[in-house]
């Protein structure tokens, strides 16, 4: 029964896109990528030229796509290897990746439940490659995407969201601002709370699945407000980050 | 995969760093990672017991808990997904003390959690000094986040085998993977040998 250990394959950098001034997504070419499901994160290794190693670990903001793997990464002060990603890694540029990591924050096509996808801040990463997911193989299933964000410069995949939310298929995308809103927005500034919920008309029946991503203290808060809710324990799957020093 | 060089990384190598093992770097936060929620558990209903394999159990109620000589471990953690934090202190029960009273001959442990969570581990991992229940982080109450009320401690294994929100060890004849051993992690979890997922 003992399964093969995953390699370390060899990726190059092909393309960049920046999402806000302090993150952007790397998009990596990684020869010999088994596939991975919406969700999944991945093992980063970089080698200096002394041999000298650091690894990350960093959720997949793509979907399932041949050897193309994405990951949105942001700067973290006083970090040893988001400021490279972020900032130095140029087209052509190698890594090793190892992977796909997690089975459990993973949403499958299959699993034809509604969905609530909750996000606060870098957070949208993995939820993202499940919007992205659904995209992809054209799933009828209703999603629901709450992104809270401080202010509309730190919104990532902003076109992306609003081309996808406005197809009219499904999808329904509410961004919370907690600072600053763009004018003319209805909803005033401020943390997610009860209402927002409530607004987006997914009532807590059992088939319903929430994924929730954030920080720790948005992820304990929203947890919180779901139990609280009725949504079942069972149902809500977390995933946190800390801010883990990268 | 030899040859891989990362052109322009240069890291950040501090020579007066701690030996960590392989694929870690040092955190001084305190991340948290959970499956889902934190359950609310009412200390005057929190139990913990522990269920040997003829089905025998052995339940100890908060106060029972606390009544139990206590020690005080320094402790360095090591996350599978990849932080290392040196020197965190706690304090708790040593199992050897929990399993004194409890007679058994099973080789396994499955260890269970309010919530729902669950994790295995050979039961002579939870002996000789290398495992307690712990109540107390830094002097203070554990926060429910990082799994108070009481949490499991196998600080020799990778931190997801020190189970938050324990509630009970099932000592078993055989192995049984737990939450995240069916979900792609190792089935023992040793950082020092690098055992982070399935087949390694």
């Amino acid at each position: 029964m003992a399964a093969q250990p995953m390699h370390w394959l060899p990726a190059k950098a092909e393309d960049f896109r920046e999402e806000t001034a302090t993150t952007r997504t790397i998009v990596f070419d990684a020869s010999g990528w088994s596939g991975h499901l919406a969700g999944q994160h991945v093992d980063v290794r970089l080698t200096a030229e002394d041999g000298y190693q650091a690894e990350r670990s960093y959720s997949i903001a793509s979907p399932p796509d041949g050897q193309r793997v994405e990951l949105t990464v942001q700067r973290v002060r006083d970090g040893e290897v988001s400021p490279y990603l972020v900032g130095e890694m140029r087209a052509g540029d190698e890594v090793e990746l190892r992977g796909p990591v997690g089975g459990w924050f993973v949403w499958r096509p299959e699993e034809s439940g509604p969905v609530l996808l909750i996000a606060g801040g870098s957070g949208i990463v993995p939820l993202m490659a499940m919007v992205r997911q659904r995209a992809r193989v054209g799933s009828p299933t209703a999603f629901a995407l709450l992104y809270s964000v401080r202010s509309p410069d730190e919104v990532f995949y902003a076109e992306e969201l609003s081309r996808l939310s406005g197809q009219g298929d499904g999808l329904n995308v509410s961004l919370l601002y907690t600072r600053s809103a763009p004018e003319g927005t209805s909803r005033p500034v401020g943390r997610i709370g009860p209402d927002d919920v409530m607004g987006v008309n997914l009532p807590p029946r059992s088939d319903v699945r929430a994924y929730v991503c954030g920080p720790t203290a948005f992820v304990e808060a929203v947890a919180g407000l779901l139990v609280a809710q009725g949504y079942d324990q069972s149902a809500i799957r977390t995933e946190r980050f800390g801010p883990t020093g990268g | 995969m030899a040859g891989v060089v990362t052109r322009g990384f240069k890291g950040r190598r501090d020579p007066s760093a701690p030996k960590l093992p392989p694929g870690q770097y040092l955190t001084r936060d305190f991340p948290v990672l959970s499956a889902g929620p934190t359950p609310e558990i009412p200390l005057d209903q929190w139990r913990f017991t522990i269920t040997d394999e003829t089905g025998g159990r052995h339940a100890w109620r908060w106060q029972e808990l606390l009544d139990l000589p206590s020690e005080q471990p320094t402790l360095d953690i090591h996350c599978v997904t990849k932080w290392s934090k040196l020197g965190t202190r706690w304090e708790g029960v040593s199992l050897d003390t929990l399993l004194s009273s409890v007679g058994t001959s099973a080789t396994h442990a499955l260890v269970h959690s309010y919530g729902g969570y669950s994790t295995n581990l050979p039961l002579a991992d939870l002996r000789d000094g290398k495992a307690w229940i712990a109540y107390r982080y830094e002097g203070e109450d554990i926060p429910g986040e990082h799994g108070g009320p009481a949490r499991l401690l196998v600080p020799h294994l990778y931190f997801w085998k020190s189970a938050k929100w324990v509630c009970g060890i099932e000592l078993r004849a055989e192995d049984t993977p737990g939450f995240w051993e069916t979900m792609g992690y190792n089935n023992y979890g040793d950082p020092w040998r690098e055992q982070r997922y399935t087949g390694d």
